[in-house]
């Protein structure tokens, strides 16, 4: 069958539409359309053009955000960057402003109040658009797949490289369909859906791949939920995770300041519509889940891999023949302080983390406040708290009165970035303690030196705080 | 980029599946505005017994005497032998660079995470990828073998190993090239500009919605 008979797959059209040139190997250069920058994988970016007497290619093609260094209590944030008590990162955050002014690029500064997470950030200013190519020196680059751009995370070397080139040098990654069908039960989320699909694929099911998430149970997910869902892609190994345009996407970006208006919406508009995979269109690999069948998910273990539903059990690892494996989840029971067997309703939480670019949307903020609303966190809690994604979702969900739900159960409400996720800031997860997250991450340290992490949805993470263990969101009144 | 064309020496097995970056260099350490540096908090939580901070004198710190890379017979390592998918999780350059600044200079796995794997040639360190079963013996043999060294031979694709015998080893015929003569990716892609302002050229009179400059807000 030659290959010019089937037809094109998402991926294989926005790479086709940004490739500059290709040697023989396949090796080829790539146009990039939106590089989105933080203060932790820029400096040294920044130093290297610095050192080469380079400047950016293109300037206006670049967004700045600090978000991974910077505290979320409202006494530090006032101060502004005299607030940041740590000197290291005070540094590092006052280097991305200075590189800024230096390589003219345009940046929300720390308490600009559009500033937040990047990835939190980047579709709500639509400098996120169907059918771009978008980098950023953060794994988790791969969220704005949800609006049916091809964006992935790259390293420092190619921060500088696509600085000064606007292009970078990849190969094609072969193309995996995972779609997911039928109608998801109420309560199970965005978040459940990709965790069951990681804990069917595994880790590295993704390496080597852009997957596309379609089929029913996505399509019904509203855009800050497809976000979630490619948020994860790389915890399944995908540097990109994907998913095709619709109305829903559409009605999403319009009117957003860096969305086109007038005239250019509607040719823009009507060129995304066609960002979707055409139906011969053939894929390396296709894995299906039921949607029906999921429910919600609780990792257990130090890998997102490491998960089962709520109603489940933590492996035996005795049960497990495959030796490697079993060396993997007792070494993750053991550092979890964890037994095989146990039910996961039987896993007791210190600390609830509500926000990272995975779940600190208005949405997640939403289902996590109609949990504890009028209830009271678990007194053997020690730390509840909810971080906005960005200073605008901070704004409506107070216009929404969602902090006060917060704040009367006693949770804490803080001021937005990464905060808890990978803990670079104050937020730091205690030694041996369980902390029920929204977050992507359940590594060792991840939270903090010693934390103990179990990734699930912002429901089932506030009825967590509010019962002190883990509960089907789905069997309590809300 | 400092030039790949052969290296040789002590083999470290690190027998971990799934070893992310957060593993290799944890967060903290990422703080630092330099490229350098990162050598001393490599593998941080598993080769101290205390939590790390940057910028503090790590020799007083102390040490996890049955971590790997603490045992005498490791020491001076430049070639790390690991398990599936290493360098998962954050893209963070940090890792390479912790890695490299250590001292080594190869890394052997059955597979990679795929931005680890990228970063790693961006950094002269060359990352092999060899079969489970080969990659299996070769754990065993380091195990059994007090200063088990291998040779790497970039430009032939071999491993010599203490017996002189070889496995051979597949890179990308790109990425071997830049390794070999240490050449400057950006330099390389600049020597297409011309292609790439047609390109952007075109792409903007195509797409013109793409290029709503963020300096004019």
């Amino acid at each position: 069958m030659g290959k010019n008979m089937t037809g094109k797959t998402l991926y294989d059209k926005i790479w086709d539409a940004h490739l500059v040139s290709q040697r023989e190997d396949g090796t080829a250069l790539i146009y990039i359309d939106r590089h989105l920058i933080h203060e932790v994988t820029s400096p040294q970016a920044f130093e290297g053009l610095r050192i080469a007497g380079r400047r950016p290619w293109r300037a206006g093609a670049n967004l700045a955000v600090p978000d991974h260094n910077i505290p979320t209590t409202k006494e530090e944030r006032s101060q502004g960057l005299a607030g940041i008590k740590d000197p290291v990162s005070k540094i590092q955050v006052k280097t991305l402003d200075e590189n800024c002014i230096e390589f003219n690029i345009f940046e929300l500064k720390m308490n600009d109040l559009r500033q937040g997470i990047v990835h939190v950030v980047g579709p709500e200013q639509g400098a996120t658009l169907p059918g771009m190519t978008i980098v950023c020196g953060d794994s988790h680059t791969s969220t704005h797949g949800a609006l049916g751009a091809l964006a992935n995370g790259i390293g420092t070397s190619e921060v500088e490289h696509v600085l000064a080139t606007q292009c970078l040098m990849q190969k094609k990654m072969k193309n995996m369909l995972v779609r997911v069908d039928g109608t998801l039960s109420v309560g199970v989320t965005a978040k459940d859906v990709v965790l069951a699909i990681i804990g069917e694929i595994g880790t590295a099911g993704g390496t080597g791949y852009t997957i596309e998430f379609a089929g029913e149970s996505i399509q019904s997910l509203s855009i800050e939920g497809r976000m979630t869902v490619c948020n994860m892609a790389i915890e399944a190994g995908a540097r990109a995770g994907l998913i095709a345009v619709d109305e829903k996407t559409l009605k999403y970006i319009k009117g957003r300041p860096f969305a086109p208006a007038g005239e250019l919406w509607d040719r823009a508009a009507n060129a995304w519509r066609e960002l979707v995979s055409d139906t011969d269109a053939s894929f390396d690999r296709t894995v299906e889940l039921n949607g029906a069948d999921i429910e919600p998910q609780v990792t257990w273990g130090t890998s997102p891999e490491m998960v089962a539903s709520v109603n489940g059990s933590i492996p035996d690892p005795l049960a497990e023949t495959d030796t490697i494996k079993r060396g993997n989840i007792e070494q993750a029971l053991n550092y979890m302080g964890l037994n095989g067997g146990t039910p996961i309703k039987d896993i007791k939480l210190d600390c609830v983390f509500i926000g990272s670019c995975t779940n600190s949307r208005i949405e997640d903020l939403r289902e996590a406040a109609q949990v504890v609303e009028g209830k009271q966190v678990a007194d053997s809690v020690e730390l509840a708290m909810v971080v906005p994604g960005s200073g605008l979702v901070k704004q409506q969900a107070e216009a929404e009165g969602l902090h006060k739900i917060f704040l009367s159960a006693g949770l804490e409400w803080r001021e937005p970035g990464c905060s808890m996720c990978l803990a670079m800031n104050a937020d730091q997860l205690g030694e041996g303690k369980h902390c029920a997250s929204t977050s992507n991450r359940n590594f060792e340290g991840r939270q903090g030196f010693g934390g103990r992490t179990h990734l699930v949805s912002p429901a089932m993470a506030a009825a967590a705080a509010i019962y002190g263990h883990f509960v089907d969101i789905r069997e309590i009144n809300i | 980029m400092r030039k790949f064309t052969k290296e040789k020496g002590v083999v470290l097995p690190l027998d971990r599946a799934n070893v992310d970056t957060d593993f290799i260099i944890p967060k903290q350490f990422l703080k630092s505005i330099k490229r350098s540096g990162f050598g001393v908090n490599l593998f941080d939580e598993h080769r101290y017994l205390d939590k790390g901070e940057p910028d503090v004198d790590n020799s007083n710190r102390p040490i996890n005497k049955d971590f790997v890379l603490n045992l005498p017979r490791y020491k001076g390592s430049r070639v790390l032998l690991a398990r599936d998918n290493f360098g998962c999780g954050s893209s963070r350059e940090h890792a390479p660079w912790a890695l490299d600044d250590y001292g080594f200079r190869v890394v052997i796995a059955p597979s990679y995470a795929d931005i680890f794997f990228n970063n790693c040639f961006k950094n002269g360190l060359l990352p092999i990828v060899l079969n489970r079963d080969t990659v299996d013996q070769l754990f065993m043999e380091v195990e059994a073998n007090e200063g088990y060294q291998l040779e790497i031979d970039l430009n032939t694709q071999k491993i010599i190993k203490p017996d002189d015998s070889h496995l051979e080893f597949s890179v990308d015929a790109f990425r071997k090239h830049c390794l070999l003569n240490g050449l400057d990716d950006i330099g390389l892609t600049l020597e297409d500009a011309d292609a790439i302002k047609s390109f952007e050229a075109n792409w903007q009179a195509q797409s013109p919605w793409y290029f709503s400059e963020t300096e004019t807000r």
